[in-house]
Formats: C-alpha cells, sequence, structure tokens
C-alpha cells in the first residue's frame, strides 16, 4: 500500500493505482473526459492536470501512477489554470450550439465549461467543420464538429464490445472519428459509444430531439430481453417511454446494457399495441368490455374442462414473463384440471424435467465470472443471446483465462478463444462427450459408459487440459443447448464433465425469468411446451408469446391452435397471426408498464415497479390472471399486490434465490448419430427473439435485422450440387420456401443455417433435424 | 490482391514481431504494399488489415495518419516539400512555388502526363540542408533552390 495526500486528505491506495483512482477514493473530483474507469488510459484530453508536489509542471491525474508519499493538489492555482488552459483549447473547435444539441443539460463538456471556461472566446478564427456520418440507425454522428477526440468510442470498440468500428483518421486537426469506408457500426454493444460519449458528438438516433434530460423521470426497471437481469433506468415523459438507459450495477450488467435492452423501447409506443379486450364473435374479433371478456374466457375454459377434461387446456408462457404472471397462470392451469404449463417454447427435449434436483442456473454470481481461470461455452450464438455476458467472457479471456467454445454455428463471439470445435448440431452431443473422454483419460479415471467409444480429438484435448488446470473453472450450457433435441443428454455430458474436472456447470439460460420460471413452478406434469402442440389441445391460453414465432415448431404450434376452440392471448401487442388465430385477446402491460419480479440465471431477484401507465385498456397480465382465478371460483387468488405474489412464490425474498441445482438424476446419455444428409441450424436472431424487439424500429433496421438466408458452406453447397444460384428452396418436415443463399464457410458441412423466429422461415418445422436444399 | 513477392515481403516482416502480434508490421505491410500498388486504395487497406488480423479502420488510422502513404493515386514521381519552420525560413516556400509555377499544378495536384505529383511534407530532419524535397518517398535533395530544382526535374524521365 501506498501513501498519498490529496488535498490535504491522507489515504492508502495499492501500487498501481492512479492519482485518480485514489481522488475518487478521498472524494475529491478531478474534471475529465478521456478517463473511463473501465476503458484503458489515453491520457489524451489533458483535463485532468494536477499539481504534484516536487513535480515541475503538472501531471494527468488518469495516467500518473502513485508513489509513496505523494502530495497531489487538484485545486490549487496551478492546477486549475492548467485545467482552465486545456478547457479553453477544448473549446476552440467546438461549436456553442448547446441549444440545440441534444446532450444539453446531461453533457460534461457544458458542465465543466461552467467551472472552468472563460466567459469570453479569446480565438476569433473559423471553427473547424466536421462532416456527418451515418452509421447506421442507432447512433447518430450528424454533429461530428462537436467531438473533442476522448477516444472513448474507440477504445469501447477495441476492448468492451471486442470489435473497432470507429476509429480516429488522419491526424492534427484533421482528426476525425469514423468508421473504414463509410460502413455502420454493428455491434450489439453499440449503444454504450452515446453514454460514453462526453459531449454531443455520439447522440442516440431514435432519441433525436424527443426530450430535454430535465424532462425526464428516471425510474428503475430491468430488462425482460436476457437471462442477465440488466438493470435499466427507464426515462419517461408524459406517461411515455422516451429513452432507456443503464443502471450501474457492478455485480450484473457493470455500466453497459446491450443495443437490445437499450432500443427496444420503441415497441411500446408502437401503433401494433393491443388497446381493448377483444372477443371473437361469429367469426370476427369485437372489441369488448373487461368484464365480457372474462365472463367469456371464464367459462369457456369450465366448459373445456368439463367436457373435455383438465388436460384439454395447455398455458404457454413467454420466458420474459414476470415471476408473479408465470405463478399465477400455472396456479389458473392446475385449477383447471390441467398439468399442460410451461413458459420454454423453443425447448425440445424435456427428459430433464422432474428429473432435476432444483432449478436449473448459472451455477456462479455473474460477479465469480471474472475470477475464473477456464471456461468452456457449449451451443450458444454468444455475442447475439447474451451480449453481456460474452462481454464479461471477452475481459475473461484478455485477463488470461481460458475460454472455448463448442457449438455449431460458426459466428466470431470476439472473444480470444483457447480452442473451439464447431460441429453439426446432430454432432453437438458427440463434441463435448469427446471433451468428456479426453478429461476422463488425462485423469485416468472412468467415466459413463456410454462414452465407451468416443474418440477425443485435438482440440477436444486441448479444451479438456483447460478444465484441468489449477484453479476456478466453468461449464456454460447456452440457448443452443437447451434448445437441442438431445438437450438432456448434453445436460448429462456437461454435469459429467463438472464432476470429472471440478468445473461449475451452469445455464446461461434463456429469457428473463429462465430461473424465476422454475420456482414459480410454471412446468408441466402433462404436456410440455412441444407435446401440447403434438398432440393439439381443445383451448390454449397464451400469455406474451407468438406460437407461430416463439416455438420450437412455429408451423405446428400455429396448426394446433387452428383446431382449437378456444385460444386466449394475453398480450401487449396484436399481429395479423393473433387476429386470425385468437378467440380472446387480452391486453396485458408490457415490460415497463407492470410490477413484477424477474430472477435471472444467476439467481438474483429483481422486483421493478412499473414505471408507467398501460395504454388503452390494457391491464398488468398478474391482475387479469388474478381476476380469472376469482371468476373461476379457485382459492388463492387474492393477492392484493404482484409483492403478495411474489412472497407466496419465494417468500419474502433476499438477493438471491435459493434452491437452484444443476444436478439431474435418472436421466440417461444417448449418444445415436441421426443419419441426415443435410441438417438444419437454427439462431434466433437478436432482433427477433422476443414481441417487444421485433417491433422496435430502430432495431429492425440494423444488420441483425436483414431477412433470414440459408447460410451454408461452399463445400455443403457442392455435395449437393447447388452452382450458379442465388435462390434455393428449403424444404423442412412441415413446409418449404425459397430463400437466398448466402455462402458462409464458417458453417459446418452438411448443415445449413436458416434463422428461426421469423415469419418467413416459420413455416419450415423443428428448430434442427433433416432438411432439404435444391435450386430453387 | 498483391503479388507473392510482395506477401512474401509482408511475411518478413511480420516475424519481426511476437506471433499474437501481427499487427506491429501494418506500417510496414502498407509501405510495401503502396509499392507495389503506387497507392493505397480502400481495398488495399482493407486486404493489409485482413492479411495482419486487425480492424480494416485501424490500419485506415495509420495510413491516414502518416503523410508518405497516399491514400489518392499519384504520379510516376511524387515530389514532397517541407514547408516547415527552419525551411521555410530558408526558402522551402519558394521551392514549393516555384515547382507549381513550373509544373503547373498545386499542392496534391498530379500533372496532364501523369508524371509529377506535389505534395507539402512535415520536418524531414535535414533543416540544416533546407530546403528539402523527397521524391517518391525514398530520395532525399538537399538544398533545393531553383537551379537545383530544374537538374532534378531534368533528371526525372
Amino acid at each position: 500500500m501506498l501513501e498519498i495526500e490529496i488535498d490535504g486528505k491522507q489515504t492508502q491506495v495499492p501500487a498501481g493505482s492512479t492519482i485518480m483512482d485514489a481522488a475518487q477514493l478521498v472524494g475529491a473530483y478531478i474534471p475529465h473526459f478521456c478517463y473511463h474507469k473501465k476503458l484503458s488510459i489515453s491520457a489524451n484530453c489533458r483535463m485532468c492536470l494536477v499539481q504534484v508536489e516536487k513535480a515541475p509542471k503538472p501531471l494527468p491525474a488518469c495516467a500518473t501512477p502513485v508513489t509513496n508519499g505523494m502530495k497531489v493538489f487538484t485545486h490549487s492555482e496551478l492546477a486549475v489554470n492548467a485545467q482552465k488552459g486545456v478547457m479553453e483549447f477544448l473549446l476552440i473547435n467546438h461549436p456553442l450550439d448547446c441549444p440545440i444539441c441534444d446532450q444539453g443539460g446531461e453533457c460534461q463538456l457544458q458542465d465543466l465549461a461552467v467551472g472552468y471556461g472563460g466567459s469570453e472566446a479569446r480565438y476569433r478564427e473559423d471553427k473547424r467543420v466536421v462532416f456527418q456520418k451515418n452509421v447506421g440507425p442507432l447512433i447518430s454522428m450528424q454533429e461530428m464538429s462537436r467531438c473533442i477526440h476522448c477516444t472513448r468510442c474507440v477504445r469501447f470498440g477495441q476492448e468492451i464490445a471486442g470489435v473497432m468500428e470507429l476509429g480516429m483518421a488522419n491526424r492534427n486537426m484533421h482528426s476525425e472519428i469514423q468508421t473504414f469506408v463509410g460502413r455502420t457500426v454493428d455491434s450489439e454493444l453499440s449503444g454504450n459509444m452515446i453514454d460514453l460519449c462526453p459531449v454531443g458528438a455520439l447522440t442516440s438516433k431514435p432519441f433525436r430531439y424527443k426530450a430535454r434530460s430535465w424532462e425526464l423521470s428516471r425510474r428503475k426497471s430491468v430488462s425482460p430481453h436476457d437471462s442477465l437481469g440488466t438493470n435499466l433506468y427507464v426515462q419517461v415523459k408524459n406517461n411515455r417511454v422516451m429513452r432507456v438507459l443503464p443502471r450501474e450495477n457492478e455485480d450484473v450488467n457493470e455500466c453497459w446494457i446491450s443495443d437490445r435492452d437499450r432500443f427496444s423501447y420503441e415497441a411500446l409506443n408502437c401503433s401494433d399495441r393491443l388497446l381493448k379486450p377483444m372477443v371473437r364473435v361469429d367469426g370476427s374479433l369485437r372489441e369488448v368490455d373487461w368484464s365480457v371478456a372474462l365472463d367469456y374466457v371464464a367459462h369457456g375454459l369450465k366448459d373445456v374442462a368439463r367436457t373435455h377434461g383438465g388436460n384439454a387446456i395447455a398455458s404457454l408462457a413467454s420466458p420474459s414473463s414476470t415471476l408473479e404472471e408465470l405463478y399465477l397462470l400455472q396456479k389458473l392451469t392446475r385449477g383447471l384440471g390441467s398439468g399442460c404449463v410451461d413458459f420454454r417454447p423453443r425447448r425440445r427435449d424435456f427428459a430433464t424435467d422432474a428429473k432435476m434436483v432444483g432449478a436449473p442456473w448459472l451455477g456462479l454470481r455473474l460477479s465469480e465470472i471474472k475470477e475464473l481461470d477456464a471456461a468452456v461455452v457449449v451451443g450458444s450464438v454468444l455475442r447475439k443471446d447474451h451480449p453481456l455476458f460474452a462481454q464479461r467472457l471477452r475481459q475473461l479471456a484478455r485477463k488470461s483465462g481460458k475460454v472455448s467454445l463448442i457449438s455449431v454455428t460458426g459466428d466470431d463471439p470476439l472473444i480470444n478463444l483457447n480452442a473451439r470445435i464447431t460441429v453439426a448440431p446432430s454432432q453437438l452431443p458427440f463434441a463435448l462427450a469427446a471433451v468428456v473422454k479426453a478429461v476422463a483419460a488425462l485423469k485416468g479415471i472412468e467415466t459413463l459408459d456410454e462414452l465407451e467409444n468416443v474418440q477425443p480429438d485435438a482440440a477436444s484435448v486441448s479444451i479438456a487440459e483447460s478444465l484441468l488446470a489449477d484453479g476456478k473453472k466453468a461449464v456454460f450450457l447456452g440457448n443452443l443447448a437447451e434448445q437441442h433435441p438431445s438437450a438432456s443428454t448434453i445436460h448429462v455430458l456437461a454435469n459429467e464433465l463438472g464432476r470429472l474436472s471440478g468445473a461449475v456447470v451452469g445455464f446461461i439460460g434463456e429469457g428473463a425469468n429462465c430461473v424465476g420460471g422454475h420456482l414459480a413452478g410454471a412446468l408441466p406434469s402433462s404436456g410440455n411446451a412441444y407435446d401440447m402442440f403434438v398432440e393439439p389441445r381443445k383451448a390454449y391460453i397464451l400469455l406474451g408469446v407468438e406460437p407461430e414465432l416463439d416455438c420450437h415448431n412455429p408451423g405446428m404450434a400455429s396448426a394446433a391452435l387452428k383446431q382449437a376452440s378456444l385460444v386466449v392471448m394475453l398480450t401487449p401487442f396484436k399481429s395479423q397471426a393473433m387476429l386470425d388465430t385468437a378467440d380472446v385477446l387480452l391486453p396485458v402491460a408490457a415490460f415497463t408498464e407492470t410490477s413484477g419480479t424477474f430472477v435471472s440465471a444467476e439467481g438474483r431477484i429483481q422486483s421493478v415497479a412499473g414505471v408507467c401507465q398501460t395504454p388503452g385498456d390494457a391491464r398488468p397480465a398478474w391482475k387479469v390472471l388474478r381476476v380469472l382465478g376469482n371468476l373461476l371460483d379457485f382459492g388463492g387468488f387474492d393477492q392484493e399486490s404482484s409483492e403478495a405474489v411474489r412472497n407466496e412464490i419465494v417468500g419474502n425474498p433476499g438477493e438471491f434465490a435459493g434452491g437452484l441445482d444443476n444436478s439431474v438424476a435418472g436421466v440417461s446419455v444417448r449418444l445415436e448419430a441421426a443419419q441426415m444428409d443435410l441438417q438444419r441450424i437454427s439462431d434466433v436472431p437478436i432482433y427477433f427473439a422476443d414481441s417487444l424487439v421485433r417491433r422496435a424500429n430502430s432495431l429492425q433496421e440494423t444488420r441483425d435485422s436483414v431477412s433470414p438466408t440459408a447460410r451454408v458452406s461452399a463445400g455443403t453447397l457442392k455435395s449437393l450440387g447447388i452452382a450458379d444460384s442465388s435462390l434455393t428452396r428449403v424444404v423442412q418436415s412441415s413446409g418449404e420456401t425459397v430463400l437466398s443463399i448466402a455462402v458462409d464457410n464458417a458453417v459446418p458441412f452438411g448443415c445449413v443455417q436458416i434463422s428461426a423466429a421469423h415469419a418467413s422461415t416459420s413455416m419450415l418445422g423443428d428448430m434442427f433435424g433433416a432438411i432439404k436444399m435444391e435450386s430453387a | 490482391m498483391l503479388t507473392t513477392e510482395s506477401l512474401q515481403r509482408i511475411d518478413r516482416e511480420i516475424e519481426k514481431y511476437p506471433a499474437d502480434q501481427k499487427q506491429s508490421a501494418v506500417m510496414a505491410a502498407l509501405a510495401i504494399a503502396q509499392e507495389e500498388r503506387g497507392w493505397l486504395s480502400n481495398e488495399t487497406i482493407e486486404f493489409v488489415a485482413n492479411y495482419l488480423g486487425m480492424a480494416p479502420i485501424a490500419a485506415y488510422e495509420v495510413a491516414s495518419f502518416y503523410s508518405m502513404y497516399d491514400l489518392n493515386p499519384v504520379g510516376k514521381y511524387k515530389l514532397t516539400v517541407c514547408t516547415n519552420l527552419p525551411c521555410m525560413l530558408s526558402g522551402g516556400v519558394d521551392a514549393a512555388e516555384y515547382l507549381k509555377a513550373k509544373l503547373g499544378i498545386g499542392f496534391n495536384e498530379t500533372t496532364v502526363d501523369g508524371k509529377f505529383t506535389l505534395k507539402e511534407g512535415e520536418c524531414m530532419g535535414a533543416c540544416g540542408d533546407a530546403p528539402v524535397m523527397l521524391v517518391s518517398n525514398r530520395r532525399m535533395c538537399s538544398c533545393m533552390g531553383p537551379e537545383q530544382i530544374d537538374r532534378l526535374l531534368a533528371e526525372l524521365e
């Protein structure tokens, strides 16, 4: 520890700390622009100059390491003069356009100029003009003359997002922040550059000129998009969500949020909102009062249960529903005598259900990821499924942790990988088995009998070695591993790998309530999310799902809904498919409009309040379900608040949920290679993943939202005999369609990658399995 | 995009650095590419960036920072005149003006016959020999008064 005195205050800091770190410890504020605690030090804005005893000139606080006995003065005459001098230079070329600048009111330069700037400029010459750039639908670079070249955005790309998309071209007074030849910024974390920009050079395109920062009220919320439980500030003006910003929580999202979390709010204000309950009368949907609609639903469900038995009713919820909604939905369904309730619409293999010891979870806390020495991710399109989780692994890999990936898609995770295995979906269990076998062989111990014939290759040995090194290790199962037709085998193999190597096993988790759904008991005792469509039911209750996009086999789900006599949808949005199939549409609150709880992958229980009112007649879904329960005369639907519902499920909760365990008993490994000439790989594109992002206009204009193509390697194309064709007809079990071919040699041989969750591919069939491709 | 010979030269440069720091060779690689192609088009820069496993914008930062990289086509000979202070005080600006009049072009322009391009340069570290000129990045010419310039132009055929 080193002694340091700042402005007369003594403190101790660890060796290697900078004056800036020490100043933050004692609470002394040093003005700065380029310094950011999460980014590397560049010391190019010079705003943080301070006086150091015995130093002949002012030193930048962000880049000066503390030495023992150092005395620092942050507000001495020398320091303040230096800071004022730097400010004068920064303002030379900065336009005086604060009144029309989107950053006005929340601008670091504006704030500091008040403290350190002169009231009049001495510089009379022309200011420099920097032309605007178009970098896509999310970030506006319309007024680049405002840039003060702090390079935070550049360093963010290099260090946090993992891809350098912005750079500083040219030299000295000609320097400009730009992309390479006018390309777009496509990173899934790009929106953070807007927050990082200390001036109004990078601003939010969707938010531009919509509101002033002081007109907005900041309200706390949690992101419903992925299993991380990202903390948000939702900013509201006139009962309308205007903007979403990160709420710093070092243990969860640090100070970042993904673009999906940031821009999905646009969907809340879209024209697709369902505003009134609707009931199908004589073949067409009519708007009715809540009492009429709820009566209709209660009677309808009771009728179906009476005439066809309780199990003729099936309930399916989106994994981004709140804990309270999932709990009341399963309670209602069970009250009707049905055990057919689920919240995992994209899952295919349910063999581990009821065989699990506890609720599946991440296996460790998010904050422990940085302490890992090795991590293996199985079956995940990391960046697109879990942008911020991927970011944590990226930082781990930068810091010498070994990260390996076993997956079926060739996407670049922008992580410095220790090893990578990319195989066809049907081979994924074998690839994992090979690593298990390699670990067993290296340790010289026995493993599962079923792995007798598995032969590890060099890559699996390399992964095995990384897992056998000393320290903390983890095996993470991604969304693809959960959606896989052999998900239970993958789960058991991962547990075996954990047992042999001492690694923690965890699920990254699909959906904001991937753990919460299990705690809420929204699990089937008869008829899971797939079977409820294989054997069509008489009545369906759907909560926040769009089956034609969200289910493992959308075509099958749609067909089952068509034949049902009663389809009740609780949904914030309406779509053509809903208007065609639903018998009752009940408008419910969307994200930000309802109070509720999310239990994230790490088991963190986060309850949020509704931050604005629901539009039209929409009501929070937990209230709708509660009233339905009462109308049906079921007991236990008398909760006064969502907190009361929550306390019924998890007691009066602490920070983390209990009962989390990934162990599974009595499920055997089944390694059977299905023979397929060509098999489908389905990814769920980041901006098609749930009903909210699908309606966020700006996100829909990004490169990640282009219509699905048939991604296939040149080798596979050649073996199929498809040449000189830009279009292909793909035929799968339930249907066929014509897609354009995108040659991508990273896709494994014998596979074609066709994204799910999009209307253009929903007729095809299961997310994985045999598929045919022919010239169109 | 580049000839095998150029690629071999770039590989030689890459070998000078640790295997995981290929991008350290970016300046040399861009210079080699420019030597072969005459100038650095965006495509050339992107090719070099991909070859070194770095982001294209990172290579562009380098290419646009240093004035000896040409981001636009240049003539057969590129004449770079130093106009920094010591040269300026010793006739650097006059040398530039003389060249402009003689060739009928301004800075950053190329003669109609495609032979000469005139550039304004930064200090070349030979202020004692001012005014200083550089021919096609490789040949340094000292004390460039009008006579010496005439001789040089006659020589460059």
